[in-house]
């Protein structure tokens, strides 16, 4: 158990630079998931986590310890892989015993451990088979069991439960959650999916064409994006994008789409007329008879809740979540809670918070 | 989806597989039949009375004691060869996956001896080994090591043993670098976590998982040695010296070109037969059972 620090990690391959300086902080005992569309650079990152590519620039430092010059046999980590990697031609008893042999255990020793591990795990069954004569999921279990016995400082887990199926995916989820708060472990898990990185993570990275866009925990995340790019990214539908310009002396938005609304939050820093984006989810949009026109194009009922999808006037796309049902084709007024916008600026996409009162 | 072809009536096909039966026939199988028939009769010295013997070649030639070198022979010949080519061709293999991106030219430079004549082949090696005009050969009789593989045994085995090897490195190194390559990276990569060293994660991960690709070349650099090798060895030794490079294929060929002996020699070549058709066989064996990683 460790804490784990990156500090201005880069990484180029050739010409190209797919790591742009990623710093993170990570506490002893605390799952951080990495999540971010795919080629964003998160395998790289955990794979320089691991040792396994060397980082063009910055540090990797576990426990305090500077590891960026170690091999990965060196730094006292487990790895689990999305094709979960065990070797093919060792029963599954050997490939958990694996990293054992090699730091010279006894073999009693190994036996033990490797016992505990596959019953915290429930595949005592499965110690003399070898991994093809196993399912998706008992070799995902395996690859765990790998990982586990080693008491391993680390954890880093890239996508590993992409290959499994949707059921199976939900079940290893909880069981990884389950696995990694009892053993206290420090992790970085890597997914593209925003479902497993919202139900996983102490904290998120949100990872955007090789840069941390936002470290946060998940309903921070999720309630505070940091930039137009994490706000599209979490959250399902994701959320609304309308453009708008300052006003009112920095006290509200005045609409592309045409009305002006003002911040329930407080005034806004920068100039009059001054182009913004505004963010709204589409579970906080609501009908109201004195709300915008939103002339519909597509409506998805989903049993307890319906996603509409239509048009502004000026001809923004919008997406609306209603619980409940709603009406099939039309015009449906809709409304903007003032208190449920996130505004951003229009050309850097940052977030933008009211300026602290003076 | 495989589409099968279907031909109308039965003659059309028979004749278009036709050229390769009489192919196999005319060259194949009547030859053969011929060694096995001749290798149950003997003829008198001047070649003008055949009798049926029954098994008394066989007998003889077991009781030879010559032939029981020349076997000997032919196994220590085998063994050399197949251990060099495959440990060489092993280690070119692993250092050519390792940089990949550059290994074009390697490889074609590698591939290159397996395209050779063994005649060719031969004589590049009698410029590099020959006592006078030979590079190394000059150069170690010069550095006071006396060498000579025309007077002795001993290096002239070697030398042979060489030069067959050298000619198979590429065909092993070919089938060695795709074995080596379709081991997928990630385990690898997943040993190197677990704390093993190169040398640890080589003999442990990779070789084990290169076995079947192993042994499916220890079978064909046997068969090479046994069988393919009468080119090298007739072009740098002849048997020579005294026998001691006399393998049991070259040996078959000198009864029956040079001593005229069709009766011990028809006898040999059968034997070499059931040699081949036993490594054959636990070849397929070994395929139809082996383990696919
Ligand atoms: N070994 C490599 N050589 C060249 N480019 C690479 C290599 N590995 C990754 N990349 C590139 O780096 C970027 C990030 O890759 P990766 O970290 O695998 O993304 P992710 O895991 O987020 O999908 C991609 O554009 C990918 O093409
Ligand atoms: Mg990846």
């Amino acid at each position: 158990m460790a804490t784990l620090d990156l500090a201005g990690i880069r990484k180029s391959f050739g010409p190209v630079e797919v790591l742009h300086g990623v710093d993170l902080a990570v506490r002893d005992g605390e799952m951080i998931v990495i999540v971010g569309a795919s080629g964003c650079g998160k395998s790289t990152l955990l794979r320089i986590v691991a040792g396994l590519e060397r980082p063009s620039g910055g540090r990797v430092v576990i426990g305090g310890r500077d590891v960026t010059a170690l091999e990965p046999a060196e730094r006292d980590i487990a790895m689990v892989f999305q094709n979960y990697a065990l070797y093919p031609h060792m029963t599954v008893a050997q490939n958990m015993g694996y990293g054992l042999r090699i730091r010279g255990l006894p073999r009693a020793e190994i036996a033990r451990r490797v016992g505990e591990a596959a019953a915290l795990l429930g595949i005592e069954a499965l110690l003399d088979r070898r991994p093809r004569q196993l399912s998706g999921g008992q070799r995902q279990r395996v690859a765990m069991g790998r990982a586990i016995v080693r008491e391993p400082k680390l954890f880093l887990f890239d996508e590993p439960l992409s290959n499994l199926d949707a059921k199976l995916r939900v079940q290893m989820r909880a069981e990884i959650r389950r696995l990694q708060k009892r053993l206290g472990v420090t992790s970085l898990f890597v997914t593209h999916d925003q479902v497993e990185a919202m139900t996983l993570g102490d904290r998120l990275v949100v990872m955007h064409q090789g840069h941390a866009a936002q470290v946060a925990t998940p309903m921070e995340v999720f309630e505070r994006p940091a930039d137009t790019y994490v706000a599209g990214f979490i959250g399902s539908p994701a959320m609304n994008v309308l453009a708008g310009r300052l006003a009112e002396g920095g006290r509200a938005v005045a609409l592309a789409a045409g009305p002006v609304i003002r911040f329930a939050d407080g005034p806004r820093p920068g100039a009059e007329g001054e182009p913004l984006t505004i963010g709204i989810r589409p579970e906080h949009l609501r009908p109201d008879p004195a709300g915008l026109p939103l002339a519909l194009e597509l409506v998805e009922p989903l049993g307890s809740e319906t996603v509409l999808h239509g048009r502004l006037p000026g001809g923004e796309a919008l997406v609306v979540k209603l619980a409940g049902a709603a009406p099939r084709e039309g015009v449906l007024p809709i409304a903007l809670p003032p208190e449920a916008l996130h505004v951003f600026q229009a050309g850097s996409g940052k977030r933008l918070d009211p300026a602290p009162p003076a | 989806m495989e589409r099968k072809t279907v031909f109308e009536g039965k003659l059309l096909p028979c004749l278009l597989v036709a050229p390769q039966l009489l192919v196999t026939i005319l060259f194949f199988f009547w030859p053969a039949g011929q060694a096995v028939w001749f290798a149950f009769l003997r003829q008198d010295a001047f070649g003008i009375r055949t009798s049926f013997v029954g098994l008394e070649n066989f007998q003889d030639l077991f009781a030879d004691p010559l032939y029981l070198e020349t076997l000997r022979n032919t196994l220590v010949f085998a063994a050399g060869v197949s251990l060099i080519a495959l440990t060489v061709a092993l280690l070119l293999a692993v250092m050519a996956d390792r940089q990949i991106r550059g290994a074009g030219l390697y490889r074609i430079l590698l591939v290159w001896p397996y395209a050779i004549a063994p005649a060719v082949a031969a004589v590049l090696w009698i410029f590099l080994f020959h006592p006078q005009i030979g590079l190394l050969g000059r150069a170690l009789n010069e550095a006071g090591l006396p060498f000579d593989y025309k007077l002795n045994g001993t290096q002239a085995m070697l030398v042979v043993i060489l030069a067959a090897a050298w000619k198979q490195v590429s065909y092993n190194f070919i089938f060695f670098l795709a074995g080596l390559q379709s081991i997928p990276k990630s385990v690898l990569e997943a040993a190197a976590i677990d704390g093993a060293r190169p040398a640890y994660r080589f003999w442990t991960v990779t070789f084990p998982l290169l076995s079947p690709t192993t042994f499916f070349l220890l079978v064909v650099n046997l068969v090479y040695a046994f069988f393919e090798t009468f080119g090298v060895i007739d072009a740098l030794t002849k048997g020579g010296p005294a026998r001691a490079t006399e393998t049991l294929i070259y040996r078959a060929y000198i009864d029956g070109r040079v001593n005229l002996d069709l009766g011990m020699s028809s006898a040999q070549s059968v034997v070499l037969m059931l040699v081949v058709i036993l490594l054959t066989a636990v070849q397929f064996r070994f395929i139809e059972r082996r383990v696919h990683y």
